[in-house]
């Protein structure tokens, strides 16, 4: 099946204006602002039952419902802030398809009420923002961006905004905070952005990789949407695979794939041909998911990774082989959170703190029974006491690995990467 | 001063944002400010402050917090290498380590003549090609995918010779 996201493969140069518009491109946002009232594009993104691509999986459509029409105004603000180990699919969207991207913004923008949108994207992507600067110009000088758009009263501009390393402004109120000029930490809530977001307005917040879909929906309908993927997680998805396989990269499939075929099909199976051990399906944040054949048969979408106890997340599939210790694993996890955790919530600071203290212990030879178990204590009291999700990622692979991988944690197993 | 250095950047950089909100300008104002020493002086946290309307400690708070802001001068070319774990998966702590016996250094300093800091950094979405890294310099950030030791030591060469970003 041809590229319904990443284009760029089958359509060379999509990322200029004239391609782009040659293959249909506008032509959804143009529908939706002369032929369709907002909440016409709302009810028909809710009903093709687009989730999140971010890792949430919460229905777009409800999400852009939720923007109370007393109080404005209204922003919309794309997440492109991805900075979970594991997943690198908004970078290439973004670099190679930037338009298909950009009039997601603008329909979402239109559909919500809002005449500002603002990209946020992580600072490491100064070479992606430029692209998108030029490409918002070109948008501008075609009149697709602009006051009084298709001569109608709608006017819209989309602004890129640069972050400065920080995992944390994934969360979407941390996001919020540091577009408004502040550390990027979390807000209580409720109130949700939806009603008090950007500058204390109501906000829709979605990923890159959401909004990319949006056009398509609005071009070809809801039901044709729904007839690709599972009922459960209709649509496509792309999959960040990474790790110990012949050929990483992003693949762009159906929900309902298997781990199997991903990772052996496309992903061209495990380097040197050795057995595949874990598997995590949300980056570093994953559970770590025991490699059997059962797994492997499970099809990628979010209810059934979630039967196995682990969630599909942004589905950023890193691959784990027998050379490799699961203590090593967690080791370089925990390194990640205790960094990256921004410090507001005692459990998370503390708690990420302390995890690190104990893995480099057990690292340096106090790899004992009653150390590992220490770990996973402090692990399982940090699951579900801070306001954003960070705490209980930076626990997942922790208790589960310890759980479900236990002979690497005894006593006469070798750590290191290459157990 | 940035406004009279940079007029035409700090305009555009402050029509982003509505007028009441100028707060927002701090992230993109500060990597204006570390354009020509590759960190911000307390000069610069003053300066900022006043465009604002908060004060030098508001801004220190942001650089303080994000890490591609800095307080110290490092070398001219900041050389990022992510080791998390896709990329450790698929070497890059090797990577790093042959990498700094190479250039003499350990992870954190840089090179005598100036040129080169390398450090160590968490996830850059880059980890289908790894080995990678970015190097932050006065021209921006720039990434280096699918790299090796070798390639590594020709880029450095390179800047070295020209002092400016190649690609």
């Amino acid at each position: 099946m041809a590229h319904l996201l990443l284009r760029h493969r089958d359509i060379p140069d999509i990322g200029k204006m004239d391609v782009y518009e040659k293959n249909g491109g506008f032509e959804a946002f143009k529908k939706a602002v002369t032929k369709m009232k907002p909440q016409e594009v709302t009810d028909s993104v809710k009903a093709s039952w687009l989730r999140g691509r971010g890792g949430a999986g919460f229905s777009t459509g409800l999400k852009w419902g939720f923007i109370p029409k007393d109080i404005w105004p209204h922003y919309v603000v794309a997440n492109a802030d991805e900075s979970e180990p594991g997943t690198f699919k908004d970078r290439e969207i973004m670099e190679s398809n930037p338009f298909q991207f950009l009039e997601g913004v603008a329909i979402a923008a239109y559909a919500t009420g809002a005449n500002a949108a603002y990209i946020y994207l992580r600072g490491e992507f100064w070479p992606v923002a430029a692209i998108l600067d030029e490409k918002i110009a070109d948008m501008e000088k075609a009149g697709f961006l602009g006051d009084k758009l298709f001569g109608t009263d709608f006017s819209l501009r989309i602004y890129t905004h640069l972050g400065a390393g920080a995992y944390i402004c994934g969360e979407e109120t941390a996001l919020l905070e540091s577009i408004e000029g502040k550390r990027g930490q979390p807000r209580i809530r409720p109130p949700f952005p939806a009603v008090y977001g950007l500058y204390g307005k109501p906000t829709v917040v979605n990923n890159v990789e959401t909004l990319t879909n949006v056009p398509l929906i609005v071009e070809k309908g809801s039901d044709w949407y729904k007839s690709l993927g599972t009922a459960d997680s209709p649509g496509v998805k792309i999959f960040s695979l990474s790790g110990r396989v012949n050929q990483p990269g992003n693949y762009e499939l159906p929900f309902g794939t298997t781990f199997r075929e991903l990772i052996y099909n496309y992903g061209g199976g495990i380097i040197d041909g050795r057995p595949i051990k874990a598997i995590m399906a949300a980056g570093a944040s994953s559970a770590m998911i025991v490699a059997d054949d059962k797994a492997l048969d499970t099809p990628m979408d979010y209810a059934s990774v979630r039967a196995l106890g682990a969630d599909l997340g942004s589905a950023s599939v890193i691959v784990i082989d027998d050379t490799v210790s699961l203590e090593w694993v967690i080791s370089k996890t925990i390194h990640f959170f205790k960094h990256e955790s921004c410090g507001k919530c005692t459990p998370c600071r503390e708690g990420t703190y302390w995890m690190l203290h104990l893995i480099e212990r057990i690292e340096n030879g106090e790899k004992t029974k009653e150390t590992v178990e220490l770990l996973h204590s402090v692990a399982r009291q940090m699951l579900n006491k801070n306001l954003c999700p960070l705490g209980d990622f930076s626990t997942m692979a922790v208790t589960t690995a310890i759980e479900r991988f236990p002979a690497d944690f005894e006593a006469s197993a070798a750590g290191g990467e290459h157990g | 001063m940035l406004a009279e250095k940079y007029p035409e950047e700090v305009k555009k950089i402050f029509a982003k944002y509505p007028p009441e909100q100028k707060r927002s300008a701090v992230m993109p104002l500060l990597y204006l400010a570390q354009r020509d020493e590759g960190f911000v002086t307390k000069a610069a946290l003053e300066d900022i402050a006043q465009m604002l309307d908060i004060t030098s400690t508001d801004v220190a708070e942001i650089v303080g917090f994000y890490t591609l802001y800095h307080d110290e001068k490092a070398g001219k070319y900041r050389m990022q290498v992510c080791t998390d774990l896709p990329c450790a998966l698929r070497g890059a702590d090797k990577f790093l380590e042959e990498l700094c016996g190479n250039l003499g250094v350990k992870v954190g300093e840089t090179t005598p003549d100036g040129m080169v800091t390398v450090e160590a950094v968490m996830c850059l979405a880059g980890c289908d090609k790894a080995p990678m890294f970015q190097i932050q310099s006065p021209d921006g950030i720039a990434y280096h995918d699918n790299m090796t030791v070798d390639k590594t030591m020709e880029l450095v060469a390179a800047l070295r010779k020209s002092g400016k970003e190649v690609k």
